[in-house]
């Protein structure tokens, strides 16, 4: 502490400026100092944020000395009384979280120095602006590849957004469009700055309007690790991946407050839109980590999954996992027995990478799987059904979960594997009355509409029009297998005798009939439909050799404006 | 129906490598050789499952027989059923509904044309009806004369037996005694120490211990006092106390001519709710003294009753190698292959033989005692409660250490094999042997460290500790060996210093790999990469909730790791994608198995004992001391329907103990069965539906107090 007071001092002494004004400075920096020194990572990010200029020029030294005073101030957000504060709600500042998700010494500043210009409501005083304005961002660089991000700051004014604060943010996005390199946005925000009144509002409009323009340019990852209410939800619903941490961040149009008051529901901030809700009920977020370091950290696996762009294939990267590995264990996973169900994730983990499989939505609509693995090093997106949820079965949920998955991949170049056993769609009255048609077309016209490389397995079941939709030969799959488990028909065994045989006395003798004929593969074999039947075992050899022979695969179709998905 | 549907698909010869691979495992060991001009049985069948038919059916086909395997409902792809020639439905998975219905079996019998039967152990191994049965049909029972079974199948019977044979049974006083003065005569008679209690009372309940005559009086003032009072029975039971009881037991093998010999003993004192867990062969504390009366009054007793075929005698020993008769077994005993490790003879061939009725061409002065065996009983069990409680599951990936020099592994399941709730939750049985203790010792601990198990709680943790304990090491064992060196209950291994920061190390060397091949992008073309890989990675390992900062650093040879001022090096060559890692740390050897990878979270393998490690980098840590530790969330204890269906089971009441992950109810939806399990332990407070009934979705099922 002495040592830094002394070298401000032995500076001072070469300066002609006013005492008076240099010693207020001085009082300032030690008081924020002492405050710094308290919270060892914030004084290394301080060192390393703070060249030192030496220089005998009058003029250059004092606004070098206002830009030093300018960047500490940065440094320190709402400083540090606001800081404890955040550490005491188990939440990161936002600078301490872009030191977590970056590579050590690759983060790259911009508009550190941007201030607010509102004038309103006492707005326009010192001590009301905050250099950065409530948000960081820049860019750095995640296992060596790059990235742009923005971490919203919400020791300023509860992070909440002005319209200098949403330019910071466009000023990214539009770069990263430019260079083909993914946005990450740090959400943890109040919402509108109120005192802007509409110039905040067009500040988040401006941020939709570049969210839509990056769709299916560049991924898009939020991480919602505060509040984020009102206008600002859009921005996350708009981007890829919507990532929450448990306990500390809150997603609603409308807080409880003003639920309570239009709804007379009450309700708490945890139920209305926690991480629970949001990754069980609503299928608004793709998934929950457990604090701040946890999500960050899996944010930098889940990364690599990625491409940096539509213009860049899915990537790869060397695995210790012998490509021609086989896989005893699915010899018998699929049991006989087509009413006994098996966990479809036991499928996965044995033919995937080193088992290394980041599940999208695990815990909504738990009857289709969703995730990114790899094979052979290169990163493919898995579709499965489940059948040890609701038979597999495809209802509204699941086929709008997987839909949105598919098209992803599909955006940015990562084939599909699409893992088949489905019963068909969920039949009743909730869910046709609730648009089963519609919804269940969304997930149809995701798989017809894909170009990317497409290998689809039928394990078991591959019942009526589900069959059709799960990337069958017909929407244009690439190459089909089927286990010799597999069973491709319009429907199960007893539905389909009921129909044909109606009023059939020996109901049992057709349903063995129907069963010899139609449940096993080769109906499907020797029309084409499915390319091979494959032992399961040798499940990952193929695949592994099928990604290689694909990965030159073109595939265009006719020219359109956008194409029409059923919304 | 549909289920029989895919036989023929699944009879491709896809496993003739595993199946190769198990017939050839333990061939070696044997100094048995097959005659092929002795006549013998075409075809056996098996009529038992798992691993035993798996060994059976091994000698049947290097003796040249055809085999018939059965099998249940859940043993459709079971190993045995795979390994015989004809593999024929029995029933139901339930063993009273297959592997135990003596008429099924007899119309296999019939249908196949088997001329003998090898029981195997448990099931009908020691059915007097089932031998008789057999008989009846003309078909040869491989095993005892069924006047044998049912002679040592009577626990009273067979003590009064042995006594004629002149075998050393327990010797005691049942009865009225008059007062102190005849107590302390009866003890004396006994010699001491002597047990004294109320024969009313059951187990051990208010048993006296007297090592001298004053303890005989003061045990028989008190043990007749509670007699009257407690049971108003005025009998006492006086019998010798065996103190430090050992579980030695001696095999046995006669024929039908006369000749009968043993095979030396096994002891079996490791034991858990009587259960064996660890033999050996032969036992440390015997003299050959001891060994040859002890063989002696085996045989004796085996000729007492007219035995052919192999049999085990037991004997309880106490801390002055007398040695007293327990009962004996009738049938092949699952620890069989000990023997057969040390004496060269291959005891099912034996049987067979025997059971065609042939003479033994071996003699007792042939039966040597060549180095030492030992064996693991691998169980799919919690050895965290009670020495093990069974678990159930799905063998993900399943390696069997049998790579490694004089290992033997008997199994009946493979990867991707389920341990289903039917039937004896046995893995295997892992057998090791050396040219002396200490050599086998060694290889079982190489084995256990090398056995790759996953999906199923297993017990390996246990064995490995028991195997490595220093008063196993010694010698110094009994039958309550576990209860007196864990009292509390097994823990896991207690890593010393040391061995945590070998964790530690392996752990931070795994995550560093990771680390650096996470950048290592191969077709980023686009763009530059600009990986920063550091010279030294300052990272945190939490090993058993306690920190320890270290440095790692990847050299062209080797890493080093720095944890507390201490360096250790690691050896590169291993792959984080295999399953074991022969790791060199600082020059020493240590095996680790990588049981899962996720996120910063590393669970290794060490020593028997999985631990959990977390590796973060170090400005992670730094930063998660500025944050409160978040409180522990309690599992809602309540069971939801995740889906309208009907209620098909619920197999726990109000007021019932579930535990976590116990199955409460099943319900079936869309034609399959869904089975839900309690999402933590607790008494259950109510259920709200019964069986046969609806239930629409999140409807709440049952509740947890």
């Amino acid at each position: 502490m002495m040592r830094i007071i002394r070298h401000l001092g032995k500076r001072s002494r070469s300066l002609t400026y006013s005492v008076t004004i240099k010693m207020a400075a001085l009082v300032k920096y030690s008081r924020a100092l002492v405050r710094f020194s308290k919270s060892p990572p914030c004084l290394s990010l301080l060192r390393a944020g703070c060249p030192r200029f030496c220089s005998g020029d009058v003029i250059s030294a004092s606004v070098h000395d206002r830009i030093e005073e300018k960047r500490r101030a940065a440094l320190l957000g709402g400083g540090q009384r606001r800081i404890d504060a955040q550490h005491k709600k188990g939440k990161l500042t936002a600078r301490e979280r872009v030191d977590l998700l970056v590579d050590p010494g690759t983060f790259v500043e911009y508009d550190m120095f941007a201030e607010h210009r509102c004038s309103d409501f006492g707005m326009e005083k010192d001590e009301n602006k905050f250099p950065g304005d409530g948000v960081v961002t820049g860019h750095g660089r995640i296992h060596g590849r790059p990235v742009y991000l923005f971490s919203q700051d919400f020791t300023v004014f509860g992070g909440s957004l002005s319209s200098v604060h949403a330019g910071k943010i466009c000023k990214i996005m539009d770069q990263a469009m430019l260079t083909g390199v993914p946005v990450i946005g740090l959400n943890d925000s109040g919402g509108a700055r109120i005192q802007e009144g509409v110039e905040s509002l067009a500040g988040y409009a401006d941020i939709f309007q570049r969210n839509v323009e990056a769709s299916g340019v560049v991924p898009q990852i939020s991480l919602i690790m505060g509040p984020c209410a009102g206008g600002a939800v859009y921005s996350p619903a708009l981007t890829d991946f919507t990532f929450m941490v448990k306990d500390t961040s809150y997603l609603f149009i409308t807080g409880p407050d003003v639920v309570k008051s239009v709804t007379r529901e009450e309700v708490t901030q945890e139920e209305l839109g926690g991480a629970k809700t949001h990754t069980t009920l609503s299928g608004v977020a793709h998934r929950a980590f457990e604090n701040d370091i946890d999500a960050l950290l899996r944010l930098r696996e889940f990364y690599n999954f990625l491409p940096l762009s539509n213009r860049d294939p899915a990537p790869i990267r060397p695995t210790e996992d012998p490509a021609d590995r086989l896989c005893p264990v699915l010899d018998h996973l699929v049991p006989l027995d087509s009413h006994k169900p098996y966990n479809m994730l036991d499928v996965i983990q044995a033919f995937i990478d080193e088992e290394d499989f980041f599940e999208i939505m695990p815990k909504y609509a738990k009857n289709i799987v969703v995730g990114f693995a790899r094979m052979n090093g290169r990163t493919v997106g898995i579709v499965g059904n489940q059948p040890k949820v609701a038979s597999g079965c495809l209802d509204i949920n699941a086929s709008v979960k997987g839909a949105r998955f598919v098209r992803f991949c599909d955006a940015f170049n990562i084939p599909l594997i699409t893992f088949v056993d489905v019963p068909g769609f969920l039949p009743g009255t909730s869910q046709e009355f609730n648009g089963i048609i519609r919804h269940g077309a969304k997930l149809l016209y995701a798989y017809s509409e894909a170009t990317v490389p497409k290998i689809t397995v039928i394990t078991r079941k591959a019942y009526g029009g589900a069959y059709d939709v799960m990337a069958s030969k017909h929407v244009k799959a690439d190459i089909n297998y089927a286990w010799p488990t597999a069973e491709v028909a319009v429907m199960g065994a007893k539905g389909a005798v009921s129909i044909i045989f109606r009023g059939d006395q020996d109901q049992a003798k057709k349903e063995a009939e129907y069963v010899e004929k139609f449940a096993n593969p080769f109906p499907a074999a020797i029309r084409g439909f499915v390319d091979d039947i494959l032992e399961p075992r040798m499940t990952r050899q193929r695949i592994c050799r099928d990604l290689d022979l694909l990965s030159t695969k073109k595939e265009s179709r006719p020219w359109k404006k956008h194409a029409n998905l059923p919304l | 129906m549909a289920s029989y549907r895919f036989n023929l698909v699944k009879r491709v010869p896809q496993f003739s490598s595993s199946l190769y691979r198990i017939a050839r495992r333990c061939c070696s060991i044997y100094t048995t050789p097959v005659d092929t001009n002795e006549p013998t049985f075409d075809k056996i069948l098996i009529a038992n499952r798992g691993e035993i038919a798996c060994r059976v059916m091994q000698t049947c086909k290097r003796m040249g027989i055809k085999t018939v395997a059965i099998f249940s409902e859940a043993d459709r792809h079971a190993l045995h059923a795979q390994m015989a020639d004809e593999a024929m439905y029995v029933g139901p998975a339930p063993s009273n509904q297959s592997y135990l219905v003596m008429d099924r079996i007899m119309d296999i019998i019939r249908k196949t044309g088997a001329q003998a039967v090898h029981p195997g152990y448990g099931f009908l191994s020691e059915n007097k009806e089932f031998a008789k049965k057999l008989a009846d049909e003309g078909v040869a029972f491989i095993g005892p004369p069924s006047g044998a079974i049912q002679a040592m199948g009577d626990k009273i019977e067979s003590k009064l037996l042995a006594k004629d044979a002149k075998v050393n049974v327990i010797p005691g006083f049942d009865g009225v005694v008059k007062d102190a003065d005849e107590a302390v005569q009866i003890a004396n008679d006994i010699g001491y120490p002597v047990m004294i209690k109320a024969s009313a009372g059951g187990g051990g309940k208010g048993m006296r211990i007297a090592w001298n005559d004053q303890e005989a009086r003061d045990g028989f003032r008190l043990s007749s006092q509670e007699a009257a009072s407690s049971f108003g029975d005025d009998r006492l039971l006086i019998e010798k106390f065996i103190d430090n009881p050992r579980h030695i037991e001696m095999q046995v093998l006669a024929d039908s001519h006369g000749n009968a010999l043993y095979l030396n003993e096994r002891e079996c004192s490791i034991q858990r709710r009587n259960q064996k867990v660890v033999e050996e062969a032969p036992s440390i504390f015997l003299d050959p003294d001891t060994r040859r009366a002890m063989g002696e009054q085996a045989v004796a007793l085996a000729r007492a009753v007219d035995y052919t075929s192999a049999g085990t005698v037991e004997f309880l020993v106490d801390s002055q190698k007398n040695f007293y008769f327990l009962e004996m077994n009738t049938r092949l005993q699952v620890e069989h292959p000990i023997t057969e490790c040390i004496t060269g003879v291959d005891i099912v061939q034996q049987m067979i033989r025997v059971a065609k009725g042939h003479e033994l061409t071996i003699k007792q002065s042939d039966i040597p005692i060549r180095g030492w065996a030992v064996e693991c009983r691998v169980y799919a069990e919690d050895p965290y409660k009670s020495f093990g409680l069974p678990s159930i599951g799905w063998l993900s990936r399943y390696q069997e250490p049998t790579h490694l020099p004089k290992v033997r592994c008997d199994s009946g399941i493979q990867e991707g094999s389920e341990i289903s709730m039917y039937y004896d939750p046995m893995i295997s049985k892992l057998v090791t042997y050396g040219d002396n203790r200490e050599e086998a010792l060694q290889n079982m601990c190489r084995a256990l460290d090398n056995y790759v198990i996953r999906g199923v709680t297993h017990n390996i943790p246990l064995l490995q500790e028991i195997i490595a304990h220093p008063r196993f090491v010694s010698g110094d064992i009994n039958t309550k060996f576990l209860y007196e060196e864990y009292p509390d209950g097994f823990q896991g291994r207690q890593l010393s210093d040391a061995e945590q920061k070998e964790v530690a190390a392996m752990a931070a060397c795994i995550y560093l790999r990771d680390q650096v091949r996470a950048g290592a992008f191969k077709n980023e073309n686009r763009m530059p990469l600009q990986p920063v890989n550091p010279a030294a990675w300052d990272i945190t390992a939490i090993v058993q909730g306690q920190e320890m900062p270290a440095t790692v650093t990847e050299n062209k040879d080797n890493f080093t790791v720095t944890i507390d001022g201490q360096t250790l090096t690691v050896n590169k060559d291993w792959s984080i994608a295999a399953a074991v890692l022969d790791a060199t740390i600082n020059g020493q050897q240590n095996t680790f198995q990588c049981i899962s990878r996720k996120g910063d979270e590393i669970k290794l393998q060490y020593k028997g004992t999985v631990f959990k490690v977390e590796v973060l980098p170090k400005k992670a840590t730094d930063y998660s001391h500025l944050m409160p530790e978040k409180p522990k969330v309690e599992a809602s204890g309540e069971v939801r329907s995740p889906m309208a269906g009907s209620l098909v089971s619920i197999s726990v009441q109000p007021g019932q103990d579930v535990a976590i992950g116990q199955e409460v109810c099943v319900i079936e939806a869309m034609k399959m069965q869904n089975s839900l399990t309690a999402d933590r332990s607790g008494k259950v407070k109510a259920v709200h539906f019964e069986t046969g009934t609806n239930v629409s979705e999140d409807d709440l099922i049952l509740e947890l107090e």
